[in-house]
């Protein structure tokens, strides 16, 4: 069993990856990314990471970069964060397209303009049809754990595809916490190493990344679709993996105190633990209240969130980013749309908050359940409000 | 010269047999530069790993589920072949090290056209360059957006007919100089910058043998002439990249390390442009007026190089 330490987040994710016996990574600077490309260059300066280092010339470069470098068989891992991740943009739907295991942290944070470099999630929303596997944290904790099994799940003969693990900028990458490092026997006994099925080297000559017309592009896309769906088979069982060996288990839809609740909130990320605290706060008064909280974005939990949420009256989704001029935050929509075809559905209240850094307290979600909860005639229900907001 | 003639005489010592770029692409009839892309396999060996940027060489050699690649060969974007390659490069050296591939030594290779290396991927080369990585690039310079149908690049050439700097009434077609990207990247301070065409064979696979040698990052700048998209007959290729080199628009020339030399392929004396000019219809608008700004530069281009080669 790993020593319990405190630690700055992205700083032990940083040692979390170094435990992974990375073959190369190549990361830019970005606030609040930075302290891990910062950590992961000390443990190579100092020999305790034997893996090459490259120090790209931007975003766009690094996602390149890693993309040769997975090619040629490498554990490759990249971390970035808001413009950072929307330079690498045009390169993520190809990392997954090739089939190329990287993993990637994203210090989640908001996307200009205005400039701004605290948290939200406008940075990986964009990000999402690029048919990467996606990951929300909640704590420290996790986001160490998420990084080492990301590699697993990424490397899986089943799966072969990118992941990224979301871990909100500086809420989560800059807080110390304390937990529980695992040990460098541990890694090796969970994380096998990487035996790829193709790669770029003369002794078996292959063309990675050709060029496809109509004839062929349609079933590469539901080829695509396909691998990713069937990913959840082995995320789960990579995760379950994971919570006979450390006693910390994963699921896709995390549930406190849902079993009885008349009104459920869901939450992604870090405003889980706050959102709990609320829960709490609201059952002492009398309110059936429960708390989601949706780990895993891509492949989508369909079933689990179905089944979370099938006798609920009320469900607040709440959302840290914007789809302007669309039907609501982009959690929002994805969860009505998961739920139109169940006939026993809960009305869904959509709140976008905590924009740009904006802090969220135990008090803010309290609001949001007495405000639904006032809203006895459903009025609000299915349309979207921006928490907060001065007007 | 000679030599050249009789190539088939000399070619089973000078040059690889083995076709690493093998027949049935789709490139136009007369491209001077699949040609080139060729050569540039045999010359570096099937020890060999390319990163192609989007571009003609990229759709003509990979249609999906075909390829015409006999070396480890990957395409990801337009913008980032030298990235892509730096991180090859990275990759096989760390796995190298810790022995999870056999220890035979690779040359990595970046390569894009004139596009995709002097406008839209020149930040991911200069990056690449500067850190040093074990590599080659090449740039196959047809002096235009030739994949997308002939539109200006930074390398397209004074006075050139483009479809997006086309000549008209109140044009004479591009309207600034070429970018001297040779000269760009030995500013880099990089061991080995070298420009070619493949109209001399011989002279190319020796540079690209001499790039392969060098334990560092090496540039070479490729005279791809395009048929199609200078508006010339097919068979004109090769004879116009001699005419290139001939009237000093594109001199042959290599700098290791700092000192220039110039290809013994160049002539004592400079054939005028316009001999060069006449055979393209992307030239053809031009005016003796207008021509002789675009003599007087080449000339000019051409002292400043011998300039730069008198000190060793």
């Amino acid at each position: 069993m790993g020593k319990r330490v405190g630690m700055e987040v992205a700083v032990a994710v940083a040692e979390a990856v170094g435990l992974c016996n990375i073959d190369m990574a190549a990361v830019y600077p970005i606030t609040p990314q930075s302290h891990i490309a910062e950590h992961l260059s000390d443990l190579v300066a100092d020999g305790k990471i034997d893996a090459e280092f490259v120090t790209v010339e931007s975003e766009h470069s690094a996602m390149s970069a890693v993309i040769g470098a997975s090619g040629t068989g490498a554990r490759s891992y990249t971390a970035t964060s808001s413009q950072g991740l929307m330079y690498m943009h045009e390169l993520l739907p190809i990392a997954s397209a090739m089939r190329l295991p990287i993993t990637m942290a994203i210090a989640n944070r908001a996307v200009s303009g205005p400039l701004n470099i605290l948290n939200d999630h406008s940075d990986i929303m964009p990000q999402r049809d690029s048919g990467w596997i996606s990951i929300f944290v909640e704590n420290g904790q996790e986001a160490i754990d998420m990084s080492i099994i990301a590699f697993k799940i990424a490397e899986h003969k089943d799966v072969m595809l990118p992941v990224n693990i979301n871990i909100d900028g500086f809420q989560l990458t800059h807080m110390v916490e304390p937990f529980e490092m695992p040990t460098q026997e541990e890694v090796n006994q969970f994380l096998p190493p990487f035996i790829p099925h193709a790669t770029l080297h003369p002794a078996r000559p292959v063309t990675m990344g050709a060029f496809a017309m109509s004839d062929y592009f349609t079933e590469i896309m539901k080829a695509k679709d396909e691998a990713i769906k069937n990913s959840k088979k082995v995320i789960l069982k990579v995760w379950d993996e994971w919570g006979r060996l450390f006693g910390r288990n994963y699921k896709p839809v995390e549930t406190y105190k849902t079993d009885d609740a008349d009104i459920l909130l869901l939450t992604m990320g870090s405003m889980g633990e706050t959102a709990q605290m609320a829960i709490d706060e609201l059952r002492v008064k009398g309110t059936k209240a429960g708390l989601v909280k949706l780990r895993l974005w891509r492949p989508f939990p369909f079933d689990e969130l179905k089944a979370v949420v099938k006798n609920t009256k009320k469900l607040i989704v709440t959302d840290r980013a914007v789809s302007f001029g669309g039907p609501g935050g982009p959690v929002f929509s994805e969860i009505k749309s998961a739920l139109y075809a169940e006939t026993q559905r809960p009305l869904i209240y959509n709140y976008i908050y905590g924009l740009g850094g904006r802090d969220v307290t135990v008090k803010d979600f309290t609001g949001m359940f007495e405000k639904v909860l006032a809203d006895t005639g459903n009025q609000a229900a299915d349309t979207y409000e921006f928490w907060g907001v001065r007007e | 010269m000679n030599i050249v003639e009789n190539f088939d005489l000399f070619a089973p010592r000078l040059i690889n047999k083995q076709e690493l770029l093998s027949s049935g692409h789709r490139a136009c009839s007369g491209c001077a530069e699949v040609l080139a892309v060729r050569l540039m396999a045999k010359a570096l060996g099937e020890n060999t790993v390319i990163a192609s940027a989007t571009g003609c060489m990229e759709i003509v050699s990979s249609m999906f589920p075909t390829t015409a690649w006999q070396v480890p060969w990957v395409h990801v974007a337009f913008e980032n072949a030298a990235s892509v390659a730096s991180g090859i490069e990275a990759g096989l050296k760390a796995l190298r090290k810790k022995g999870k591939i056999d220890d035979r030594y690779i040359k990595v290779v970046g390569m894009g056209g004139d596009g995709a290396t002097m406008d839209i991927g020149f930040q991911a080369l200069s990056g690449a360059m500067e850190r040093g990585h074990d590599m080659i690039y090449v740039c196959f310079d047809n002096e235009a957006y030739m994949n997308t149908g002939i539109q200006r690049s930074s390398g397209t050439p004074m006075g050139a007919s483009t479809t997006t700097a086309p000549a008209g009434k109140v044009s004479m077609g591009q309207k600034t100089w070429k970018k001297n990207m040779p000269e760009i990247m030995v500013a880099h301070e990089i061991p080995y910058v070298a420009t070619v065409c493949p109209s001399y064979p011989l002279d190319f696979i020796r540079k690209m043998e001499k790039a392969k040698s060098i334990k560092g990052p090496s540039y070479i700048h490729c005279f791809s002439v395009c048929p199609t998209g200078w508006r010339a007959p097919s068979q004109t290729a090769v004879s116009m990249g001699r005419m290139a080199v001939e009237t000093g628009v594109f001199p042959l020339f290599e700098v290791e390390n700092g000192h220039y030399r110039v290809s013994p392929d160049m002539p004592k004396k400079l054939k005028p442009i316009r001999d060069y000019f006449k055979p393209q219809g992307r030239f053809r608008h031009l005016t003796n007026e207008e021509i002789d700004p675009i003599q007087e530069r080449v000339t000019i281009e051409y002292k400043k190089l011998m300039e730069k080669a008198k000190f060793l």
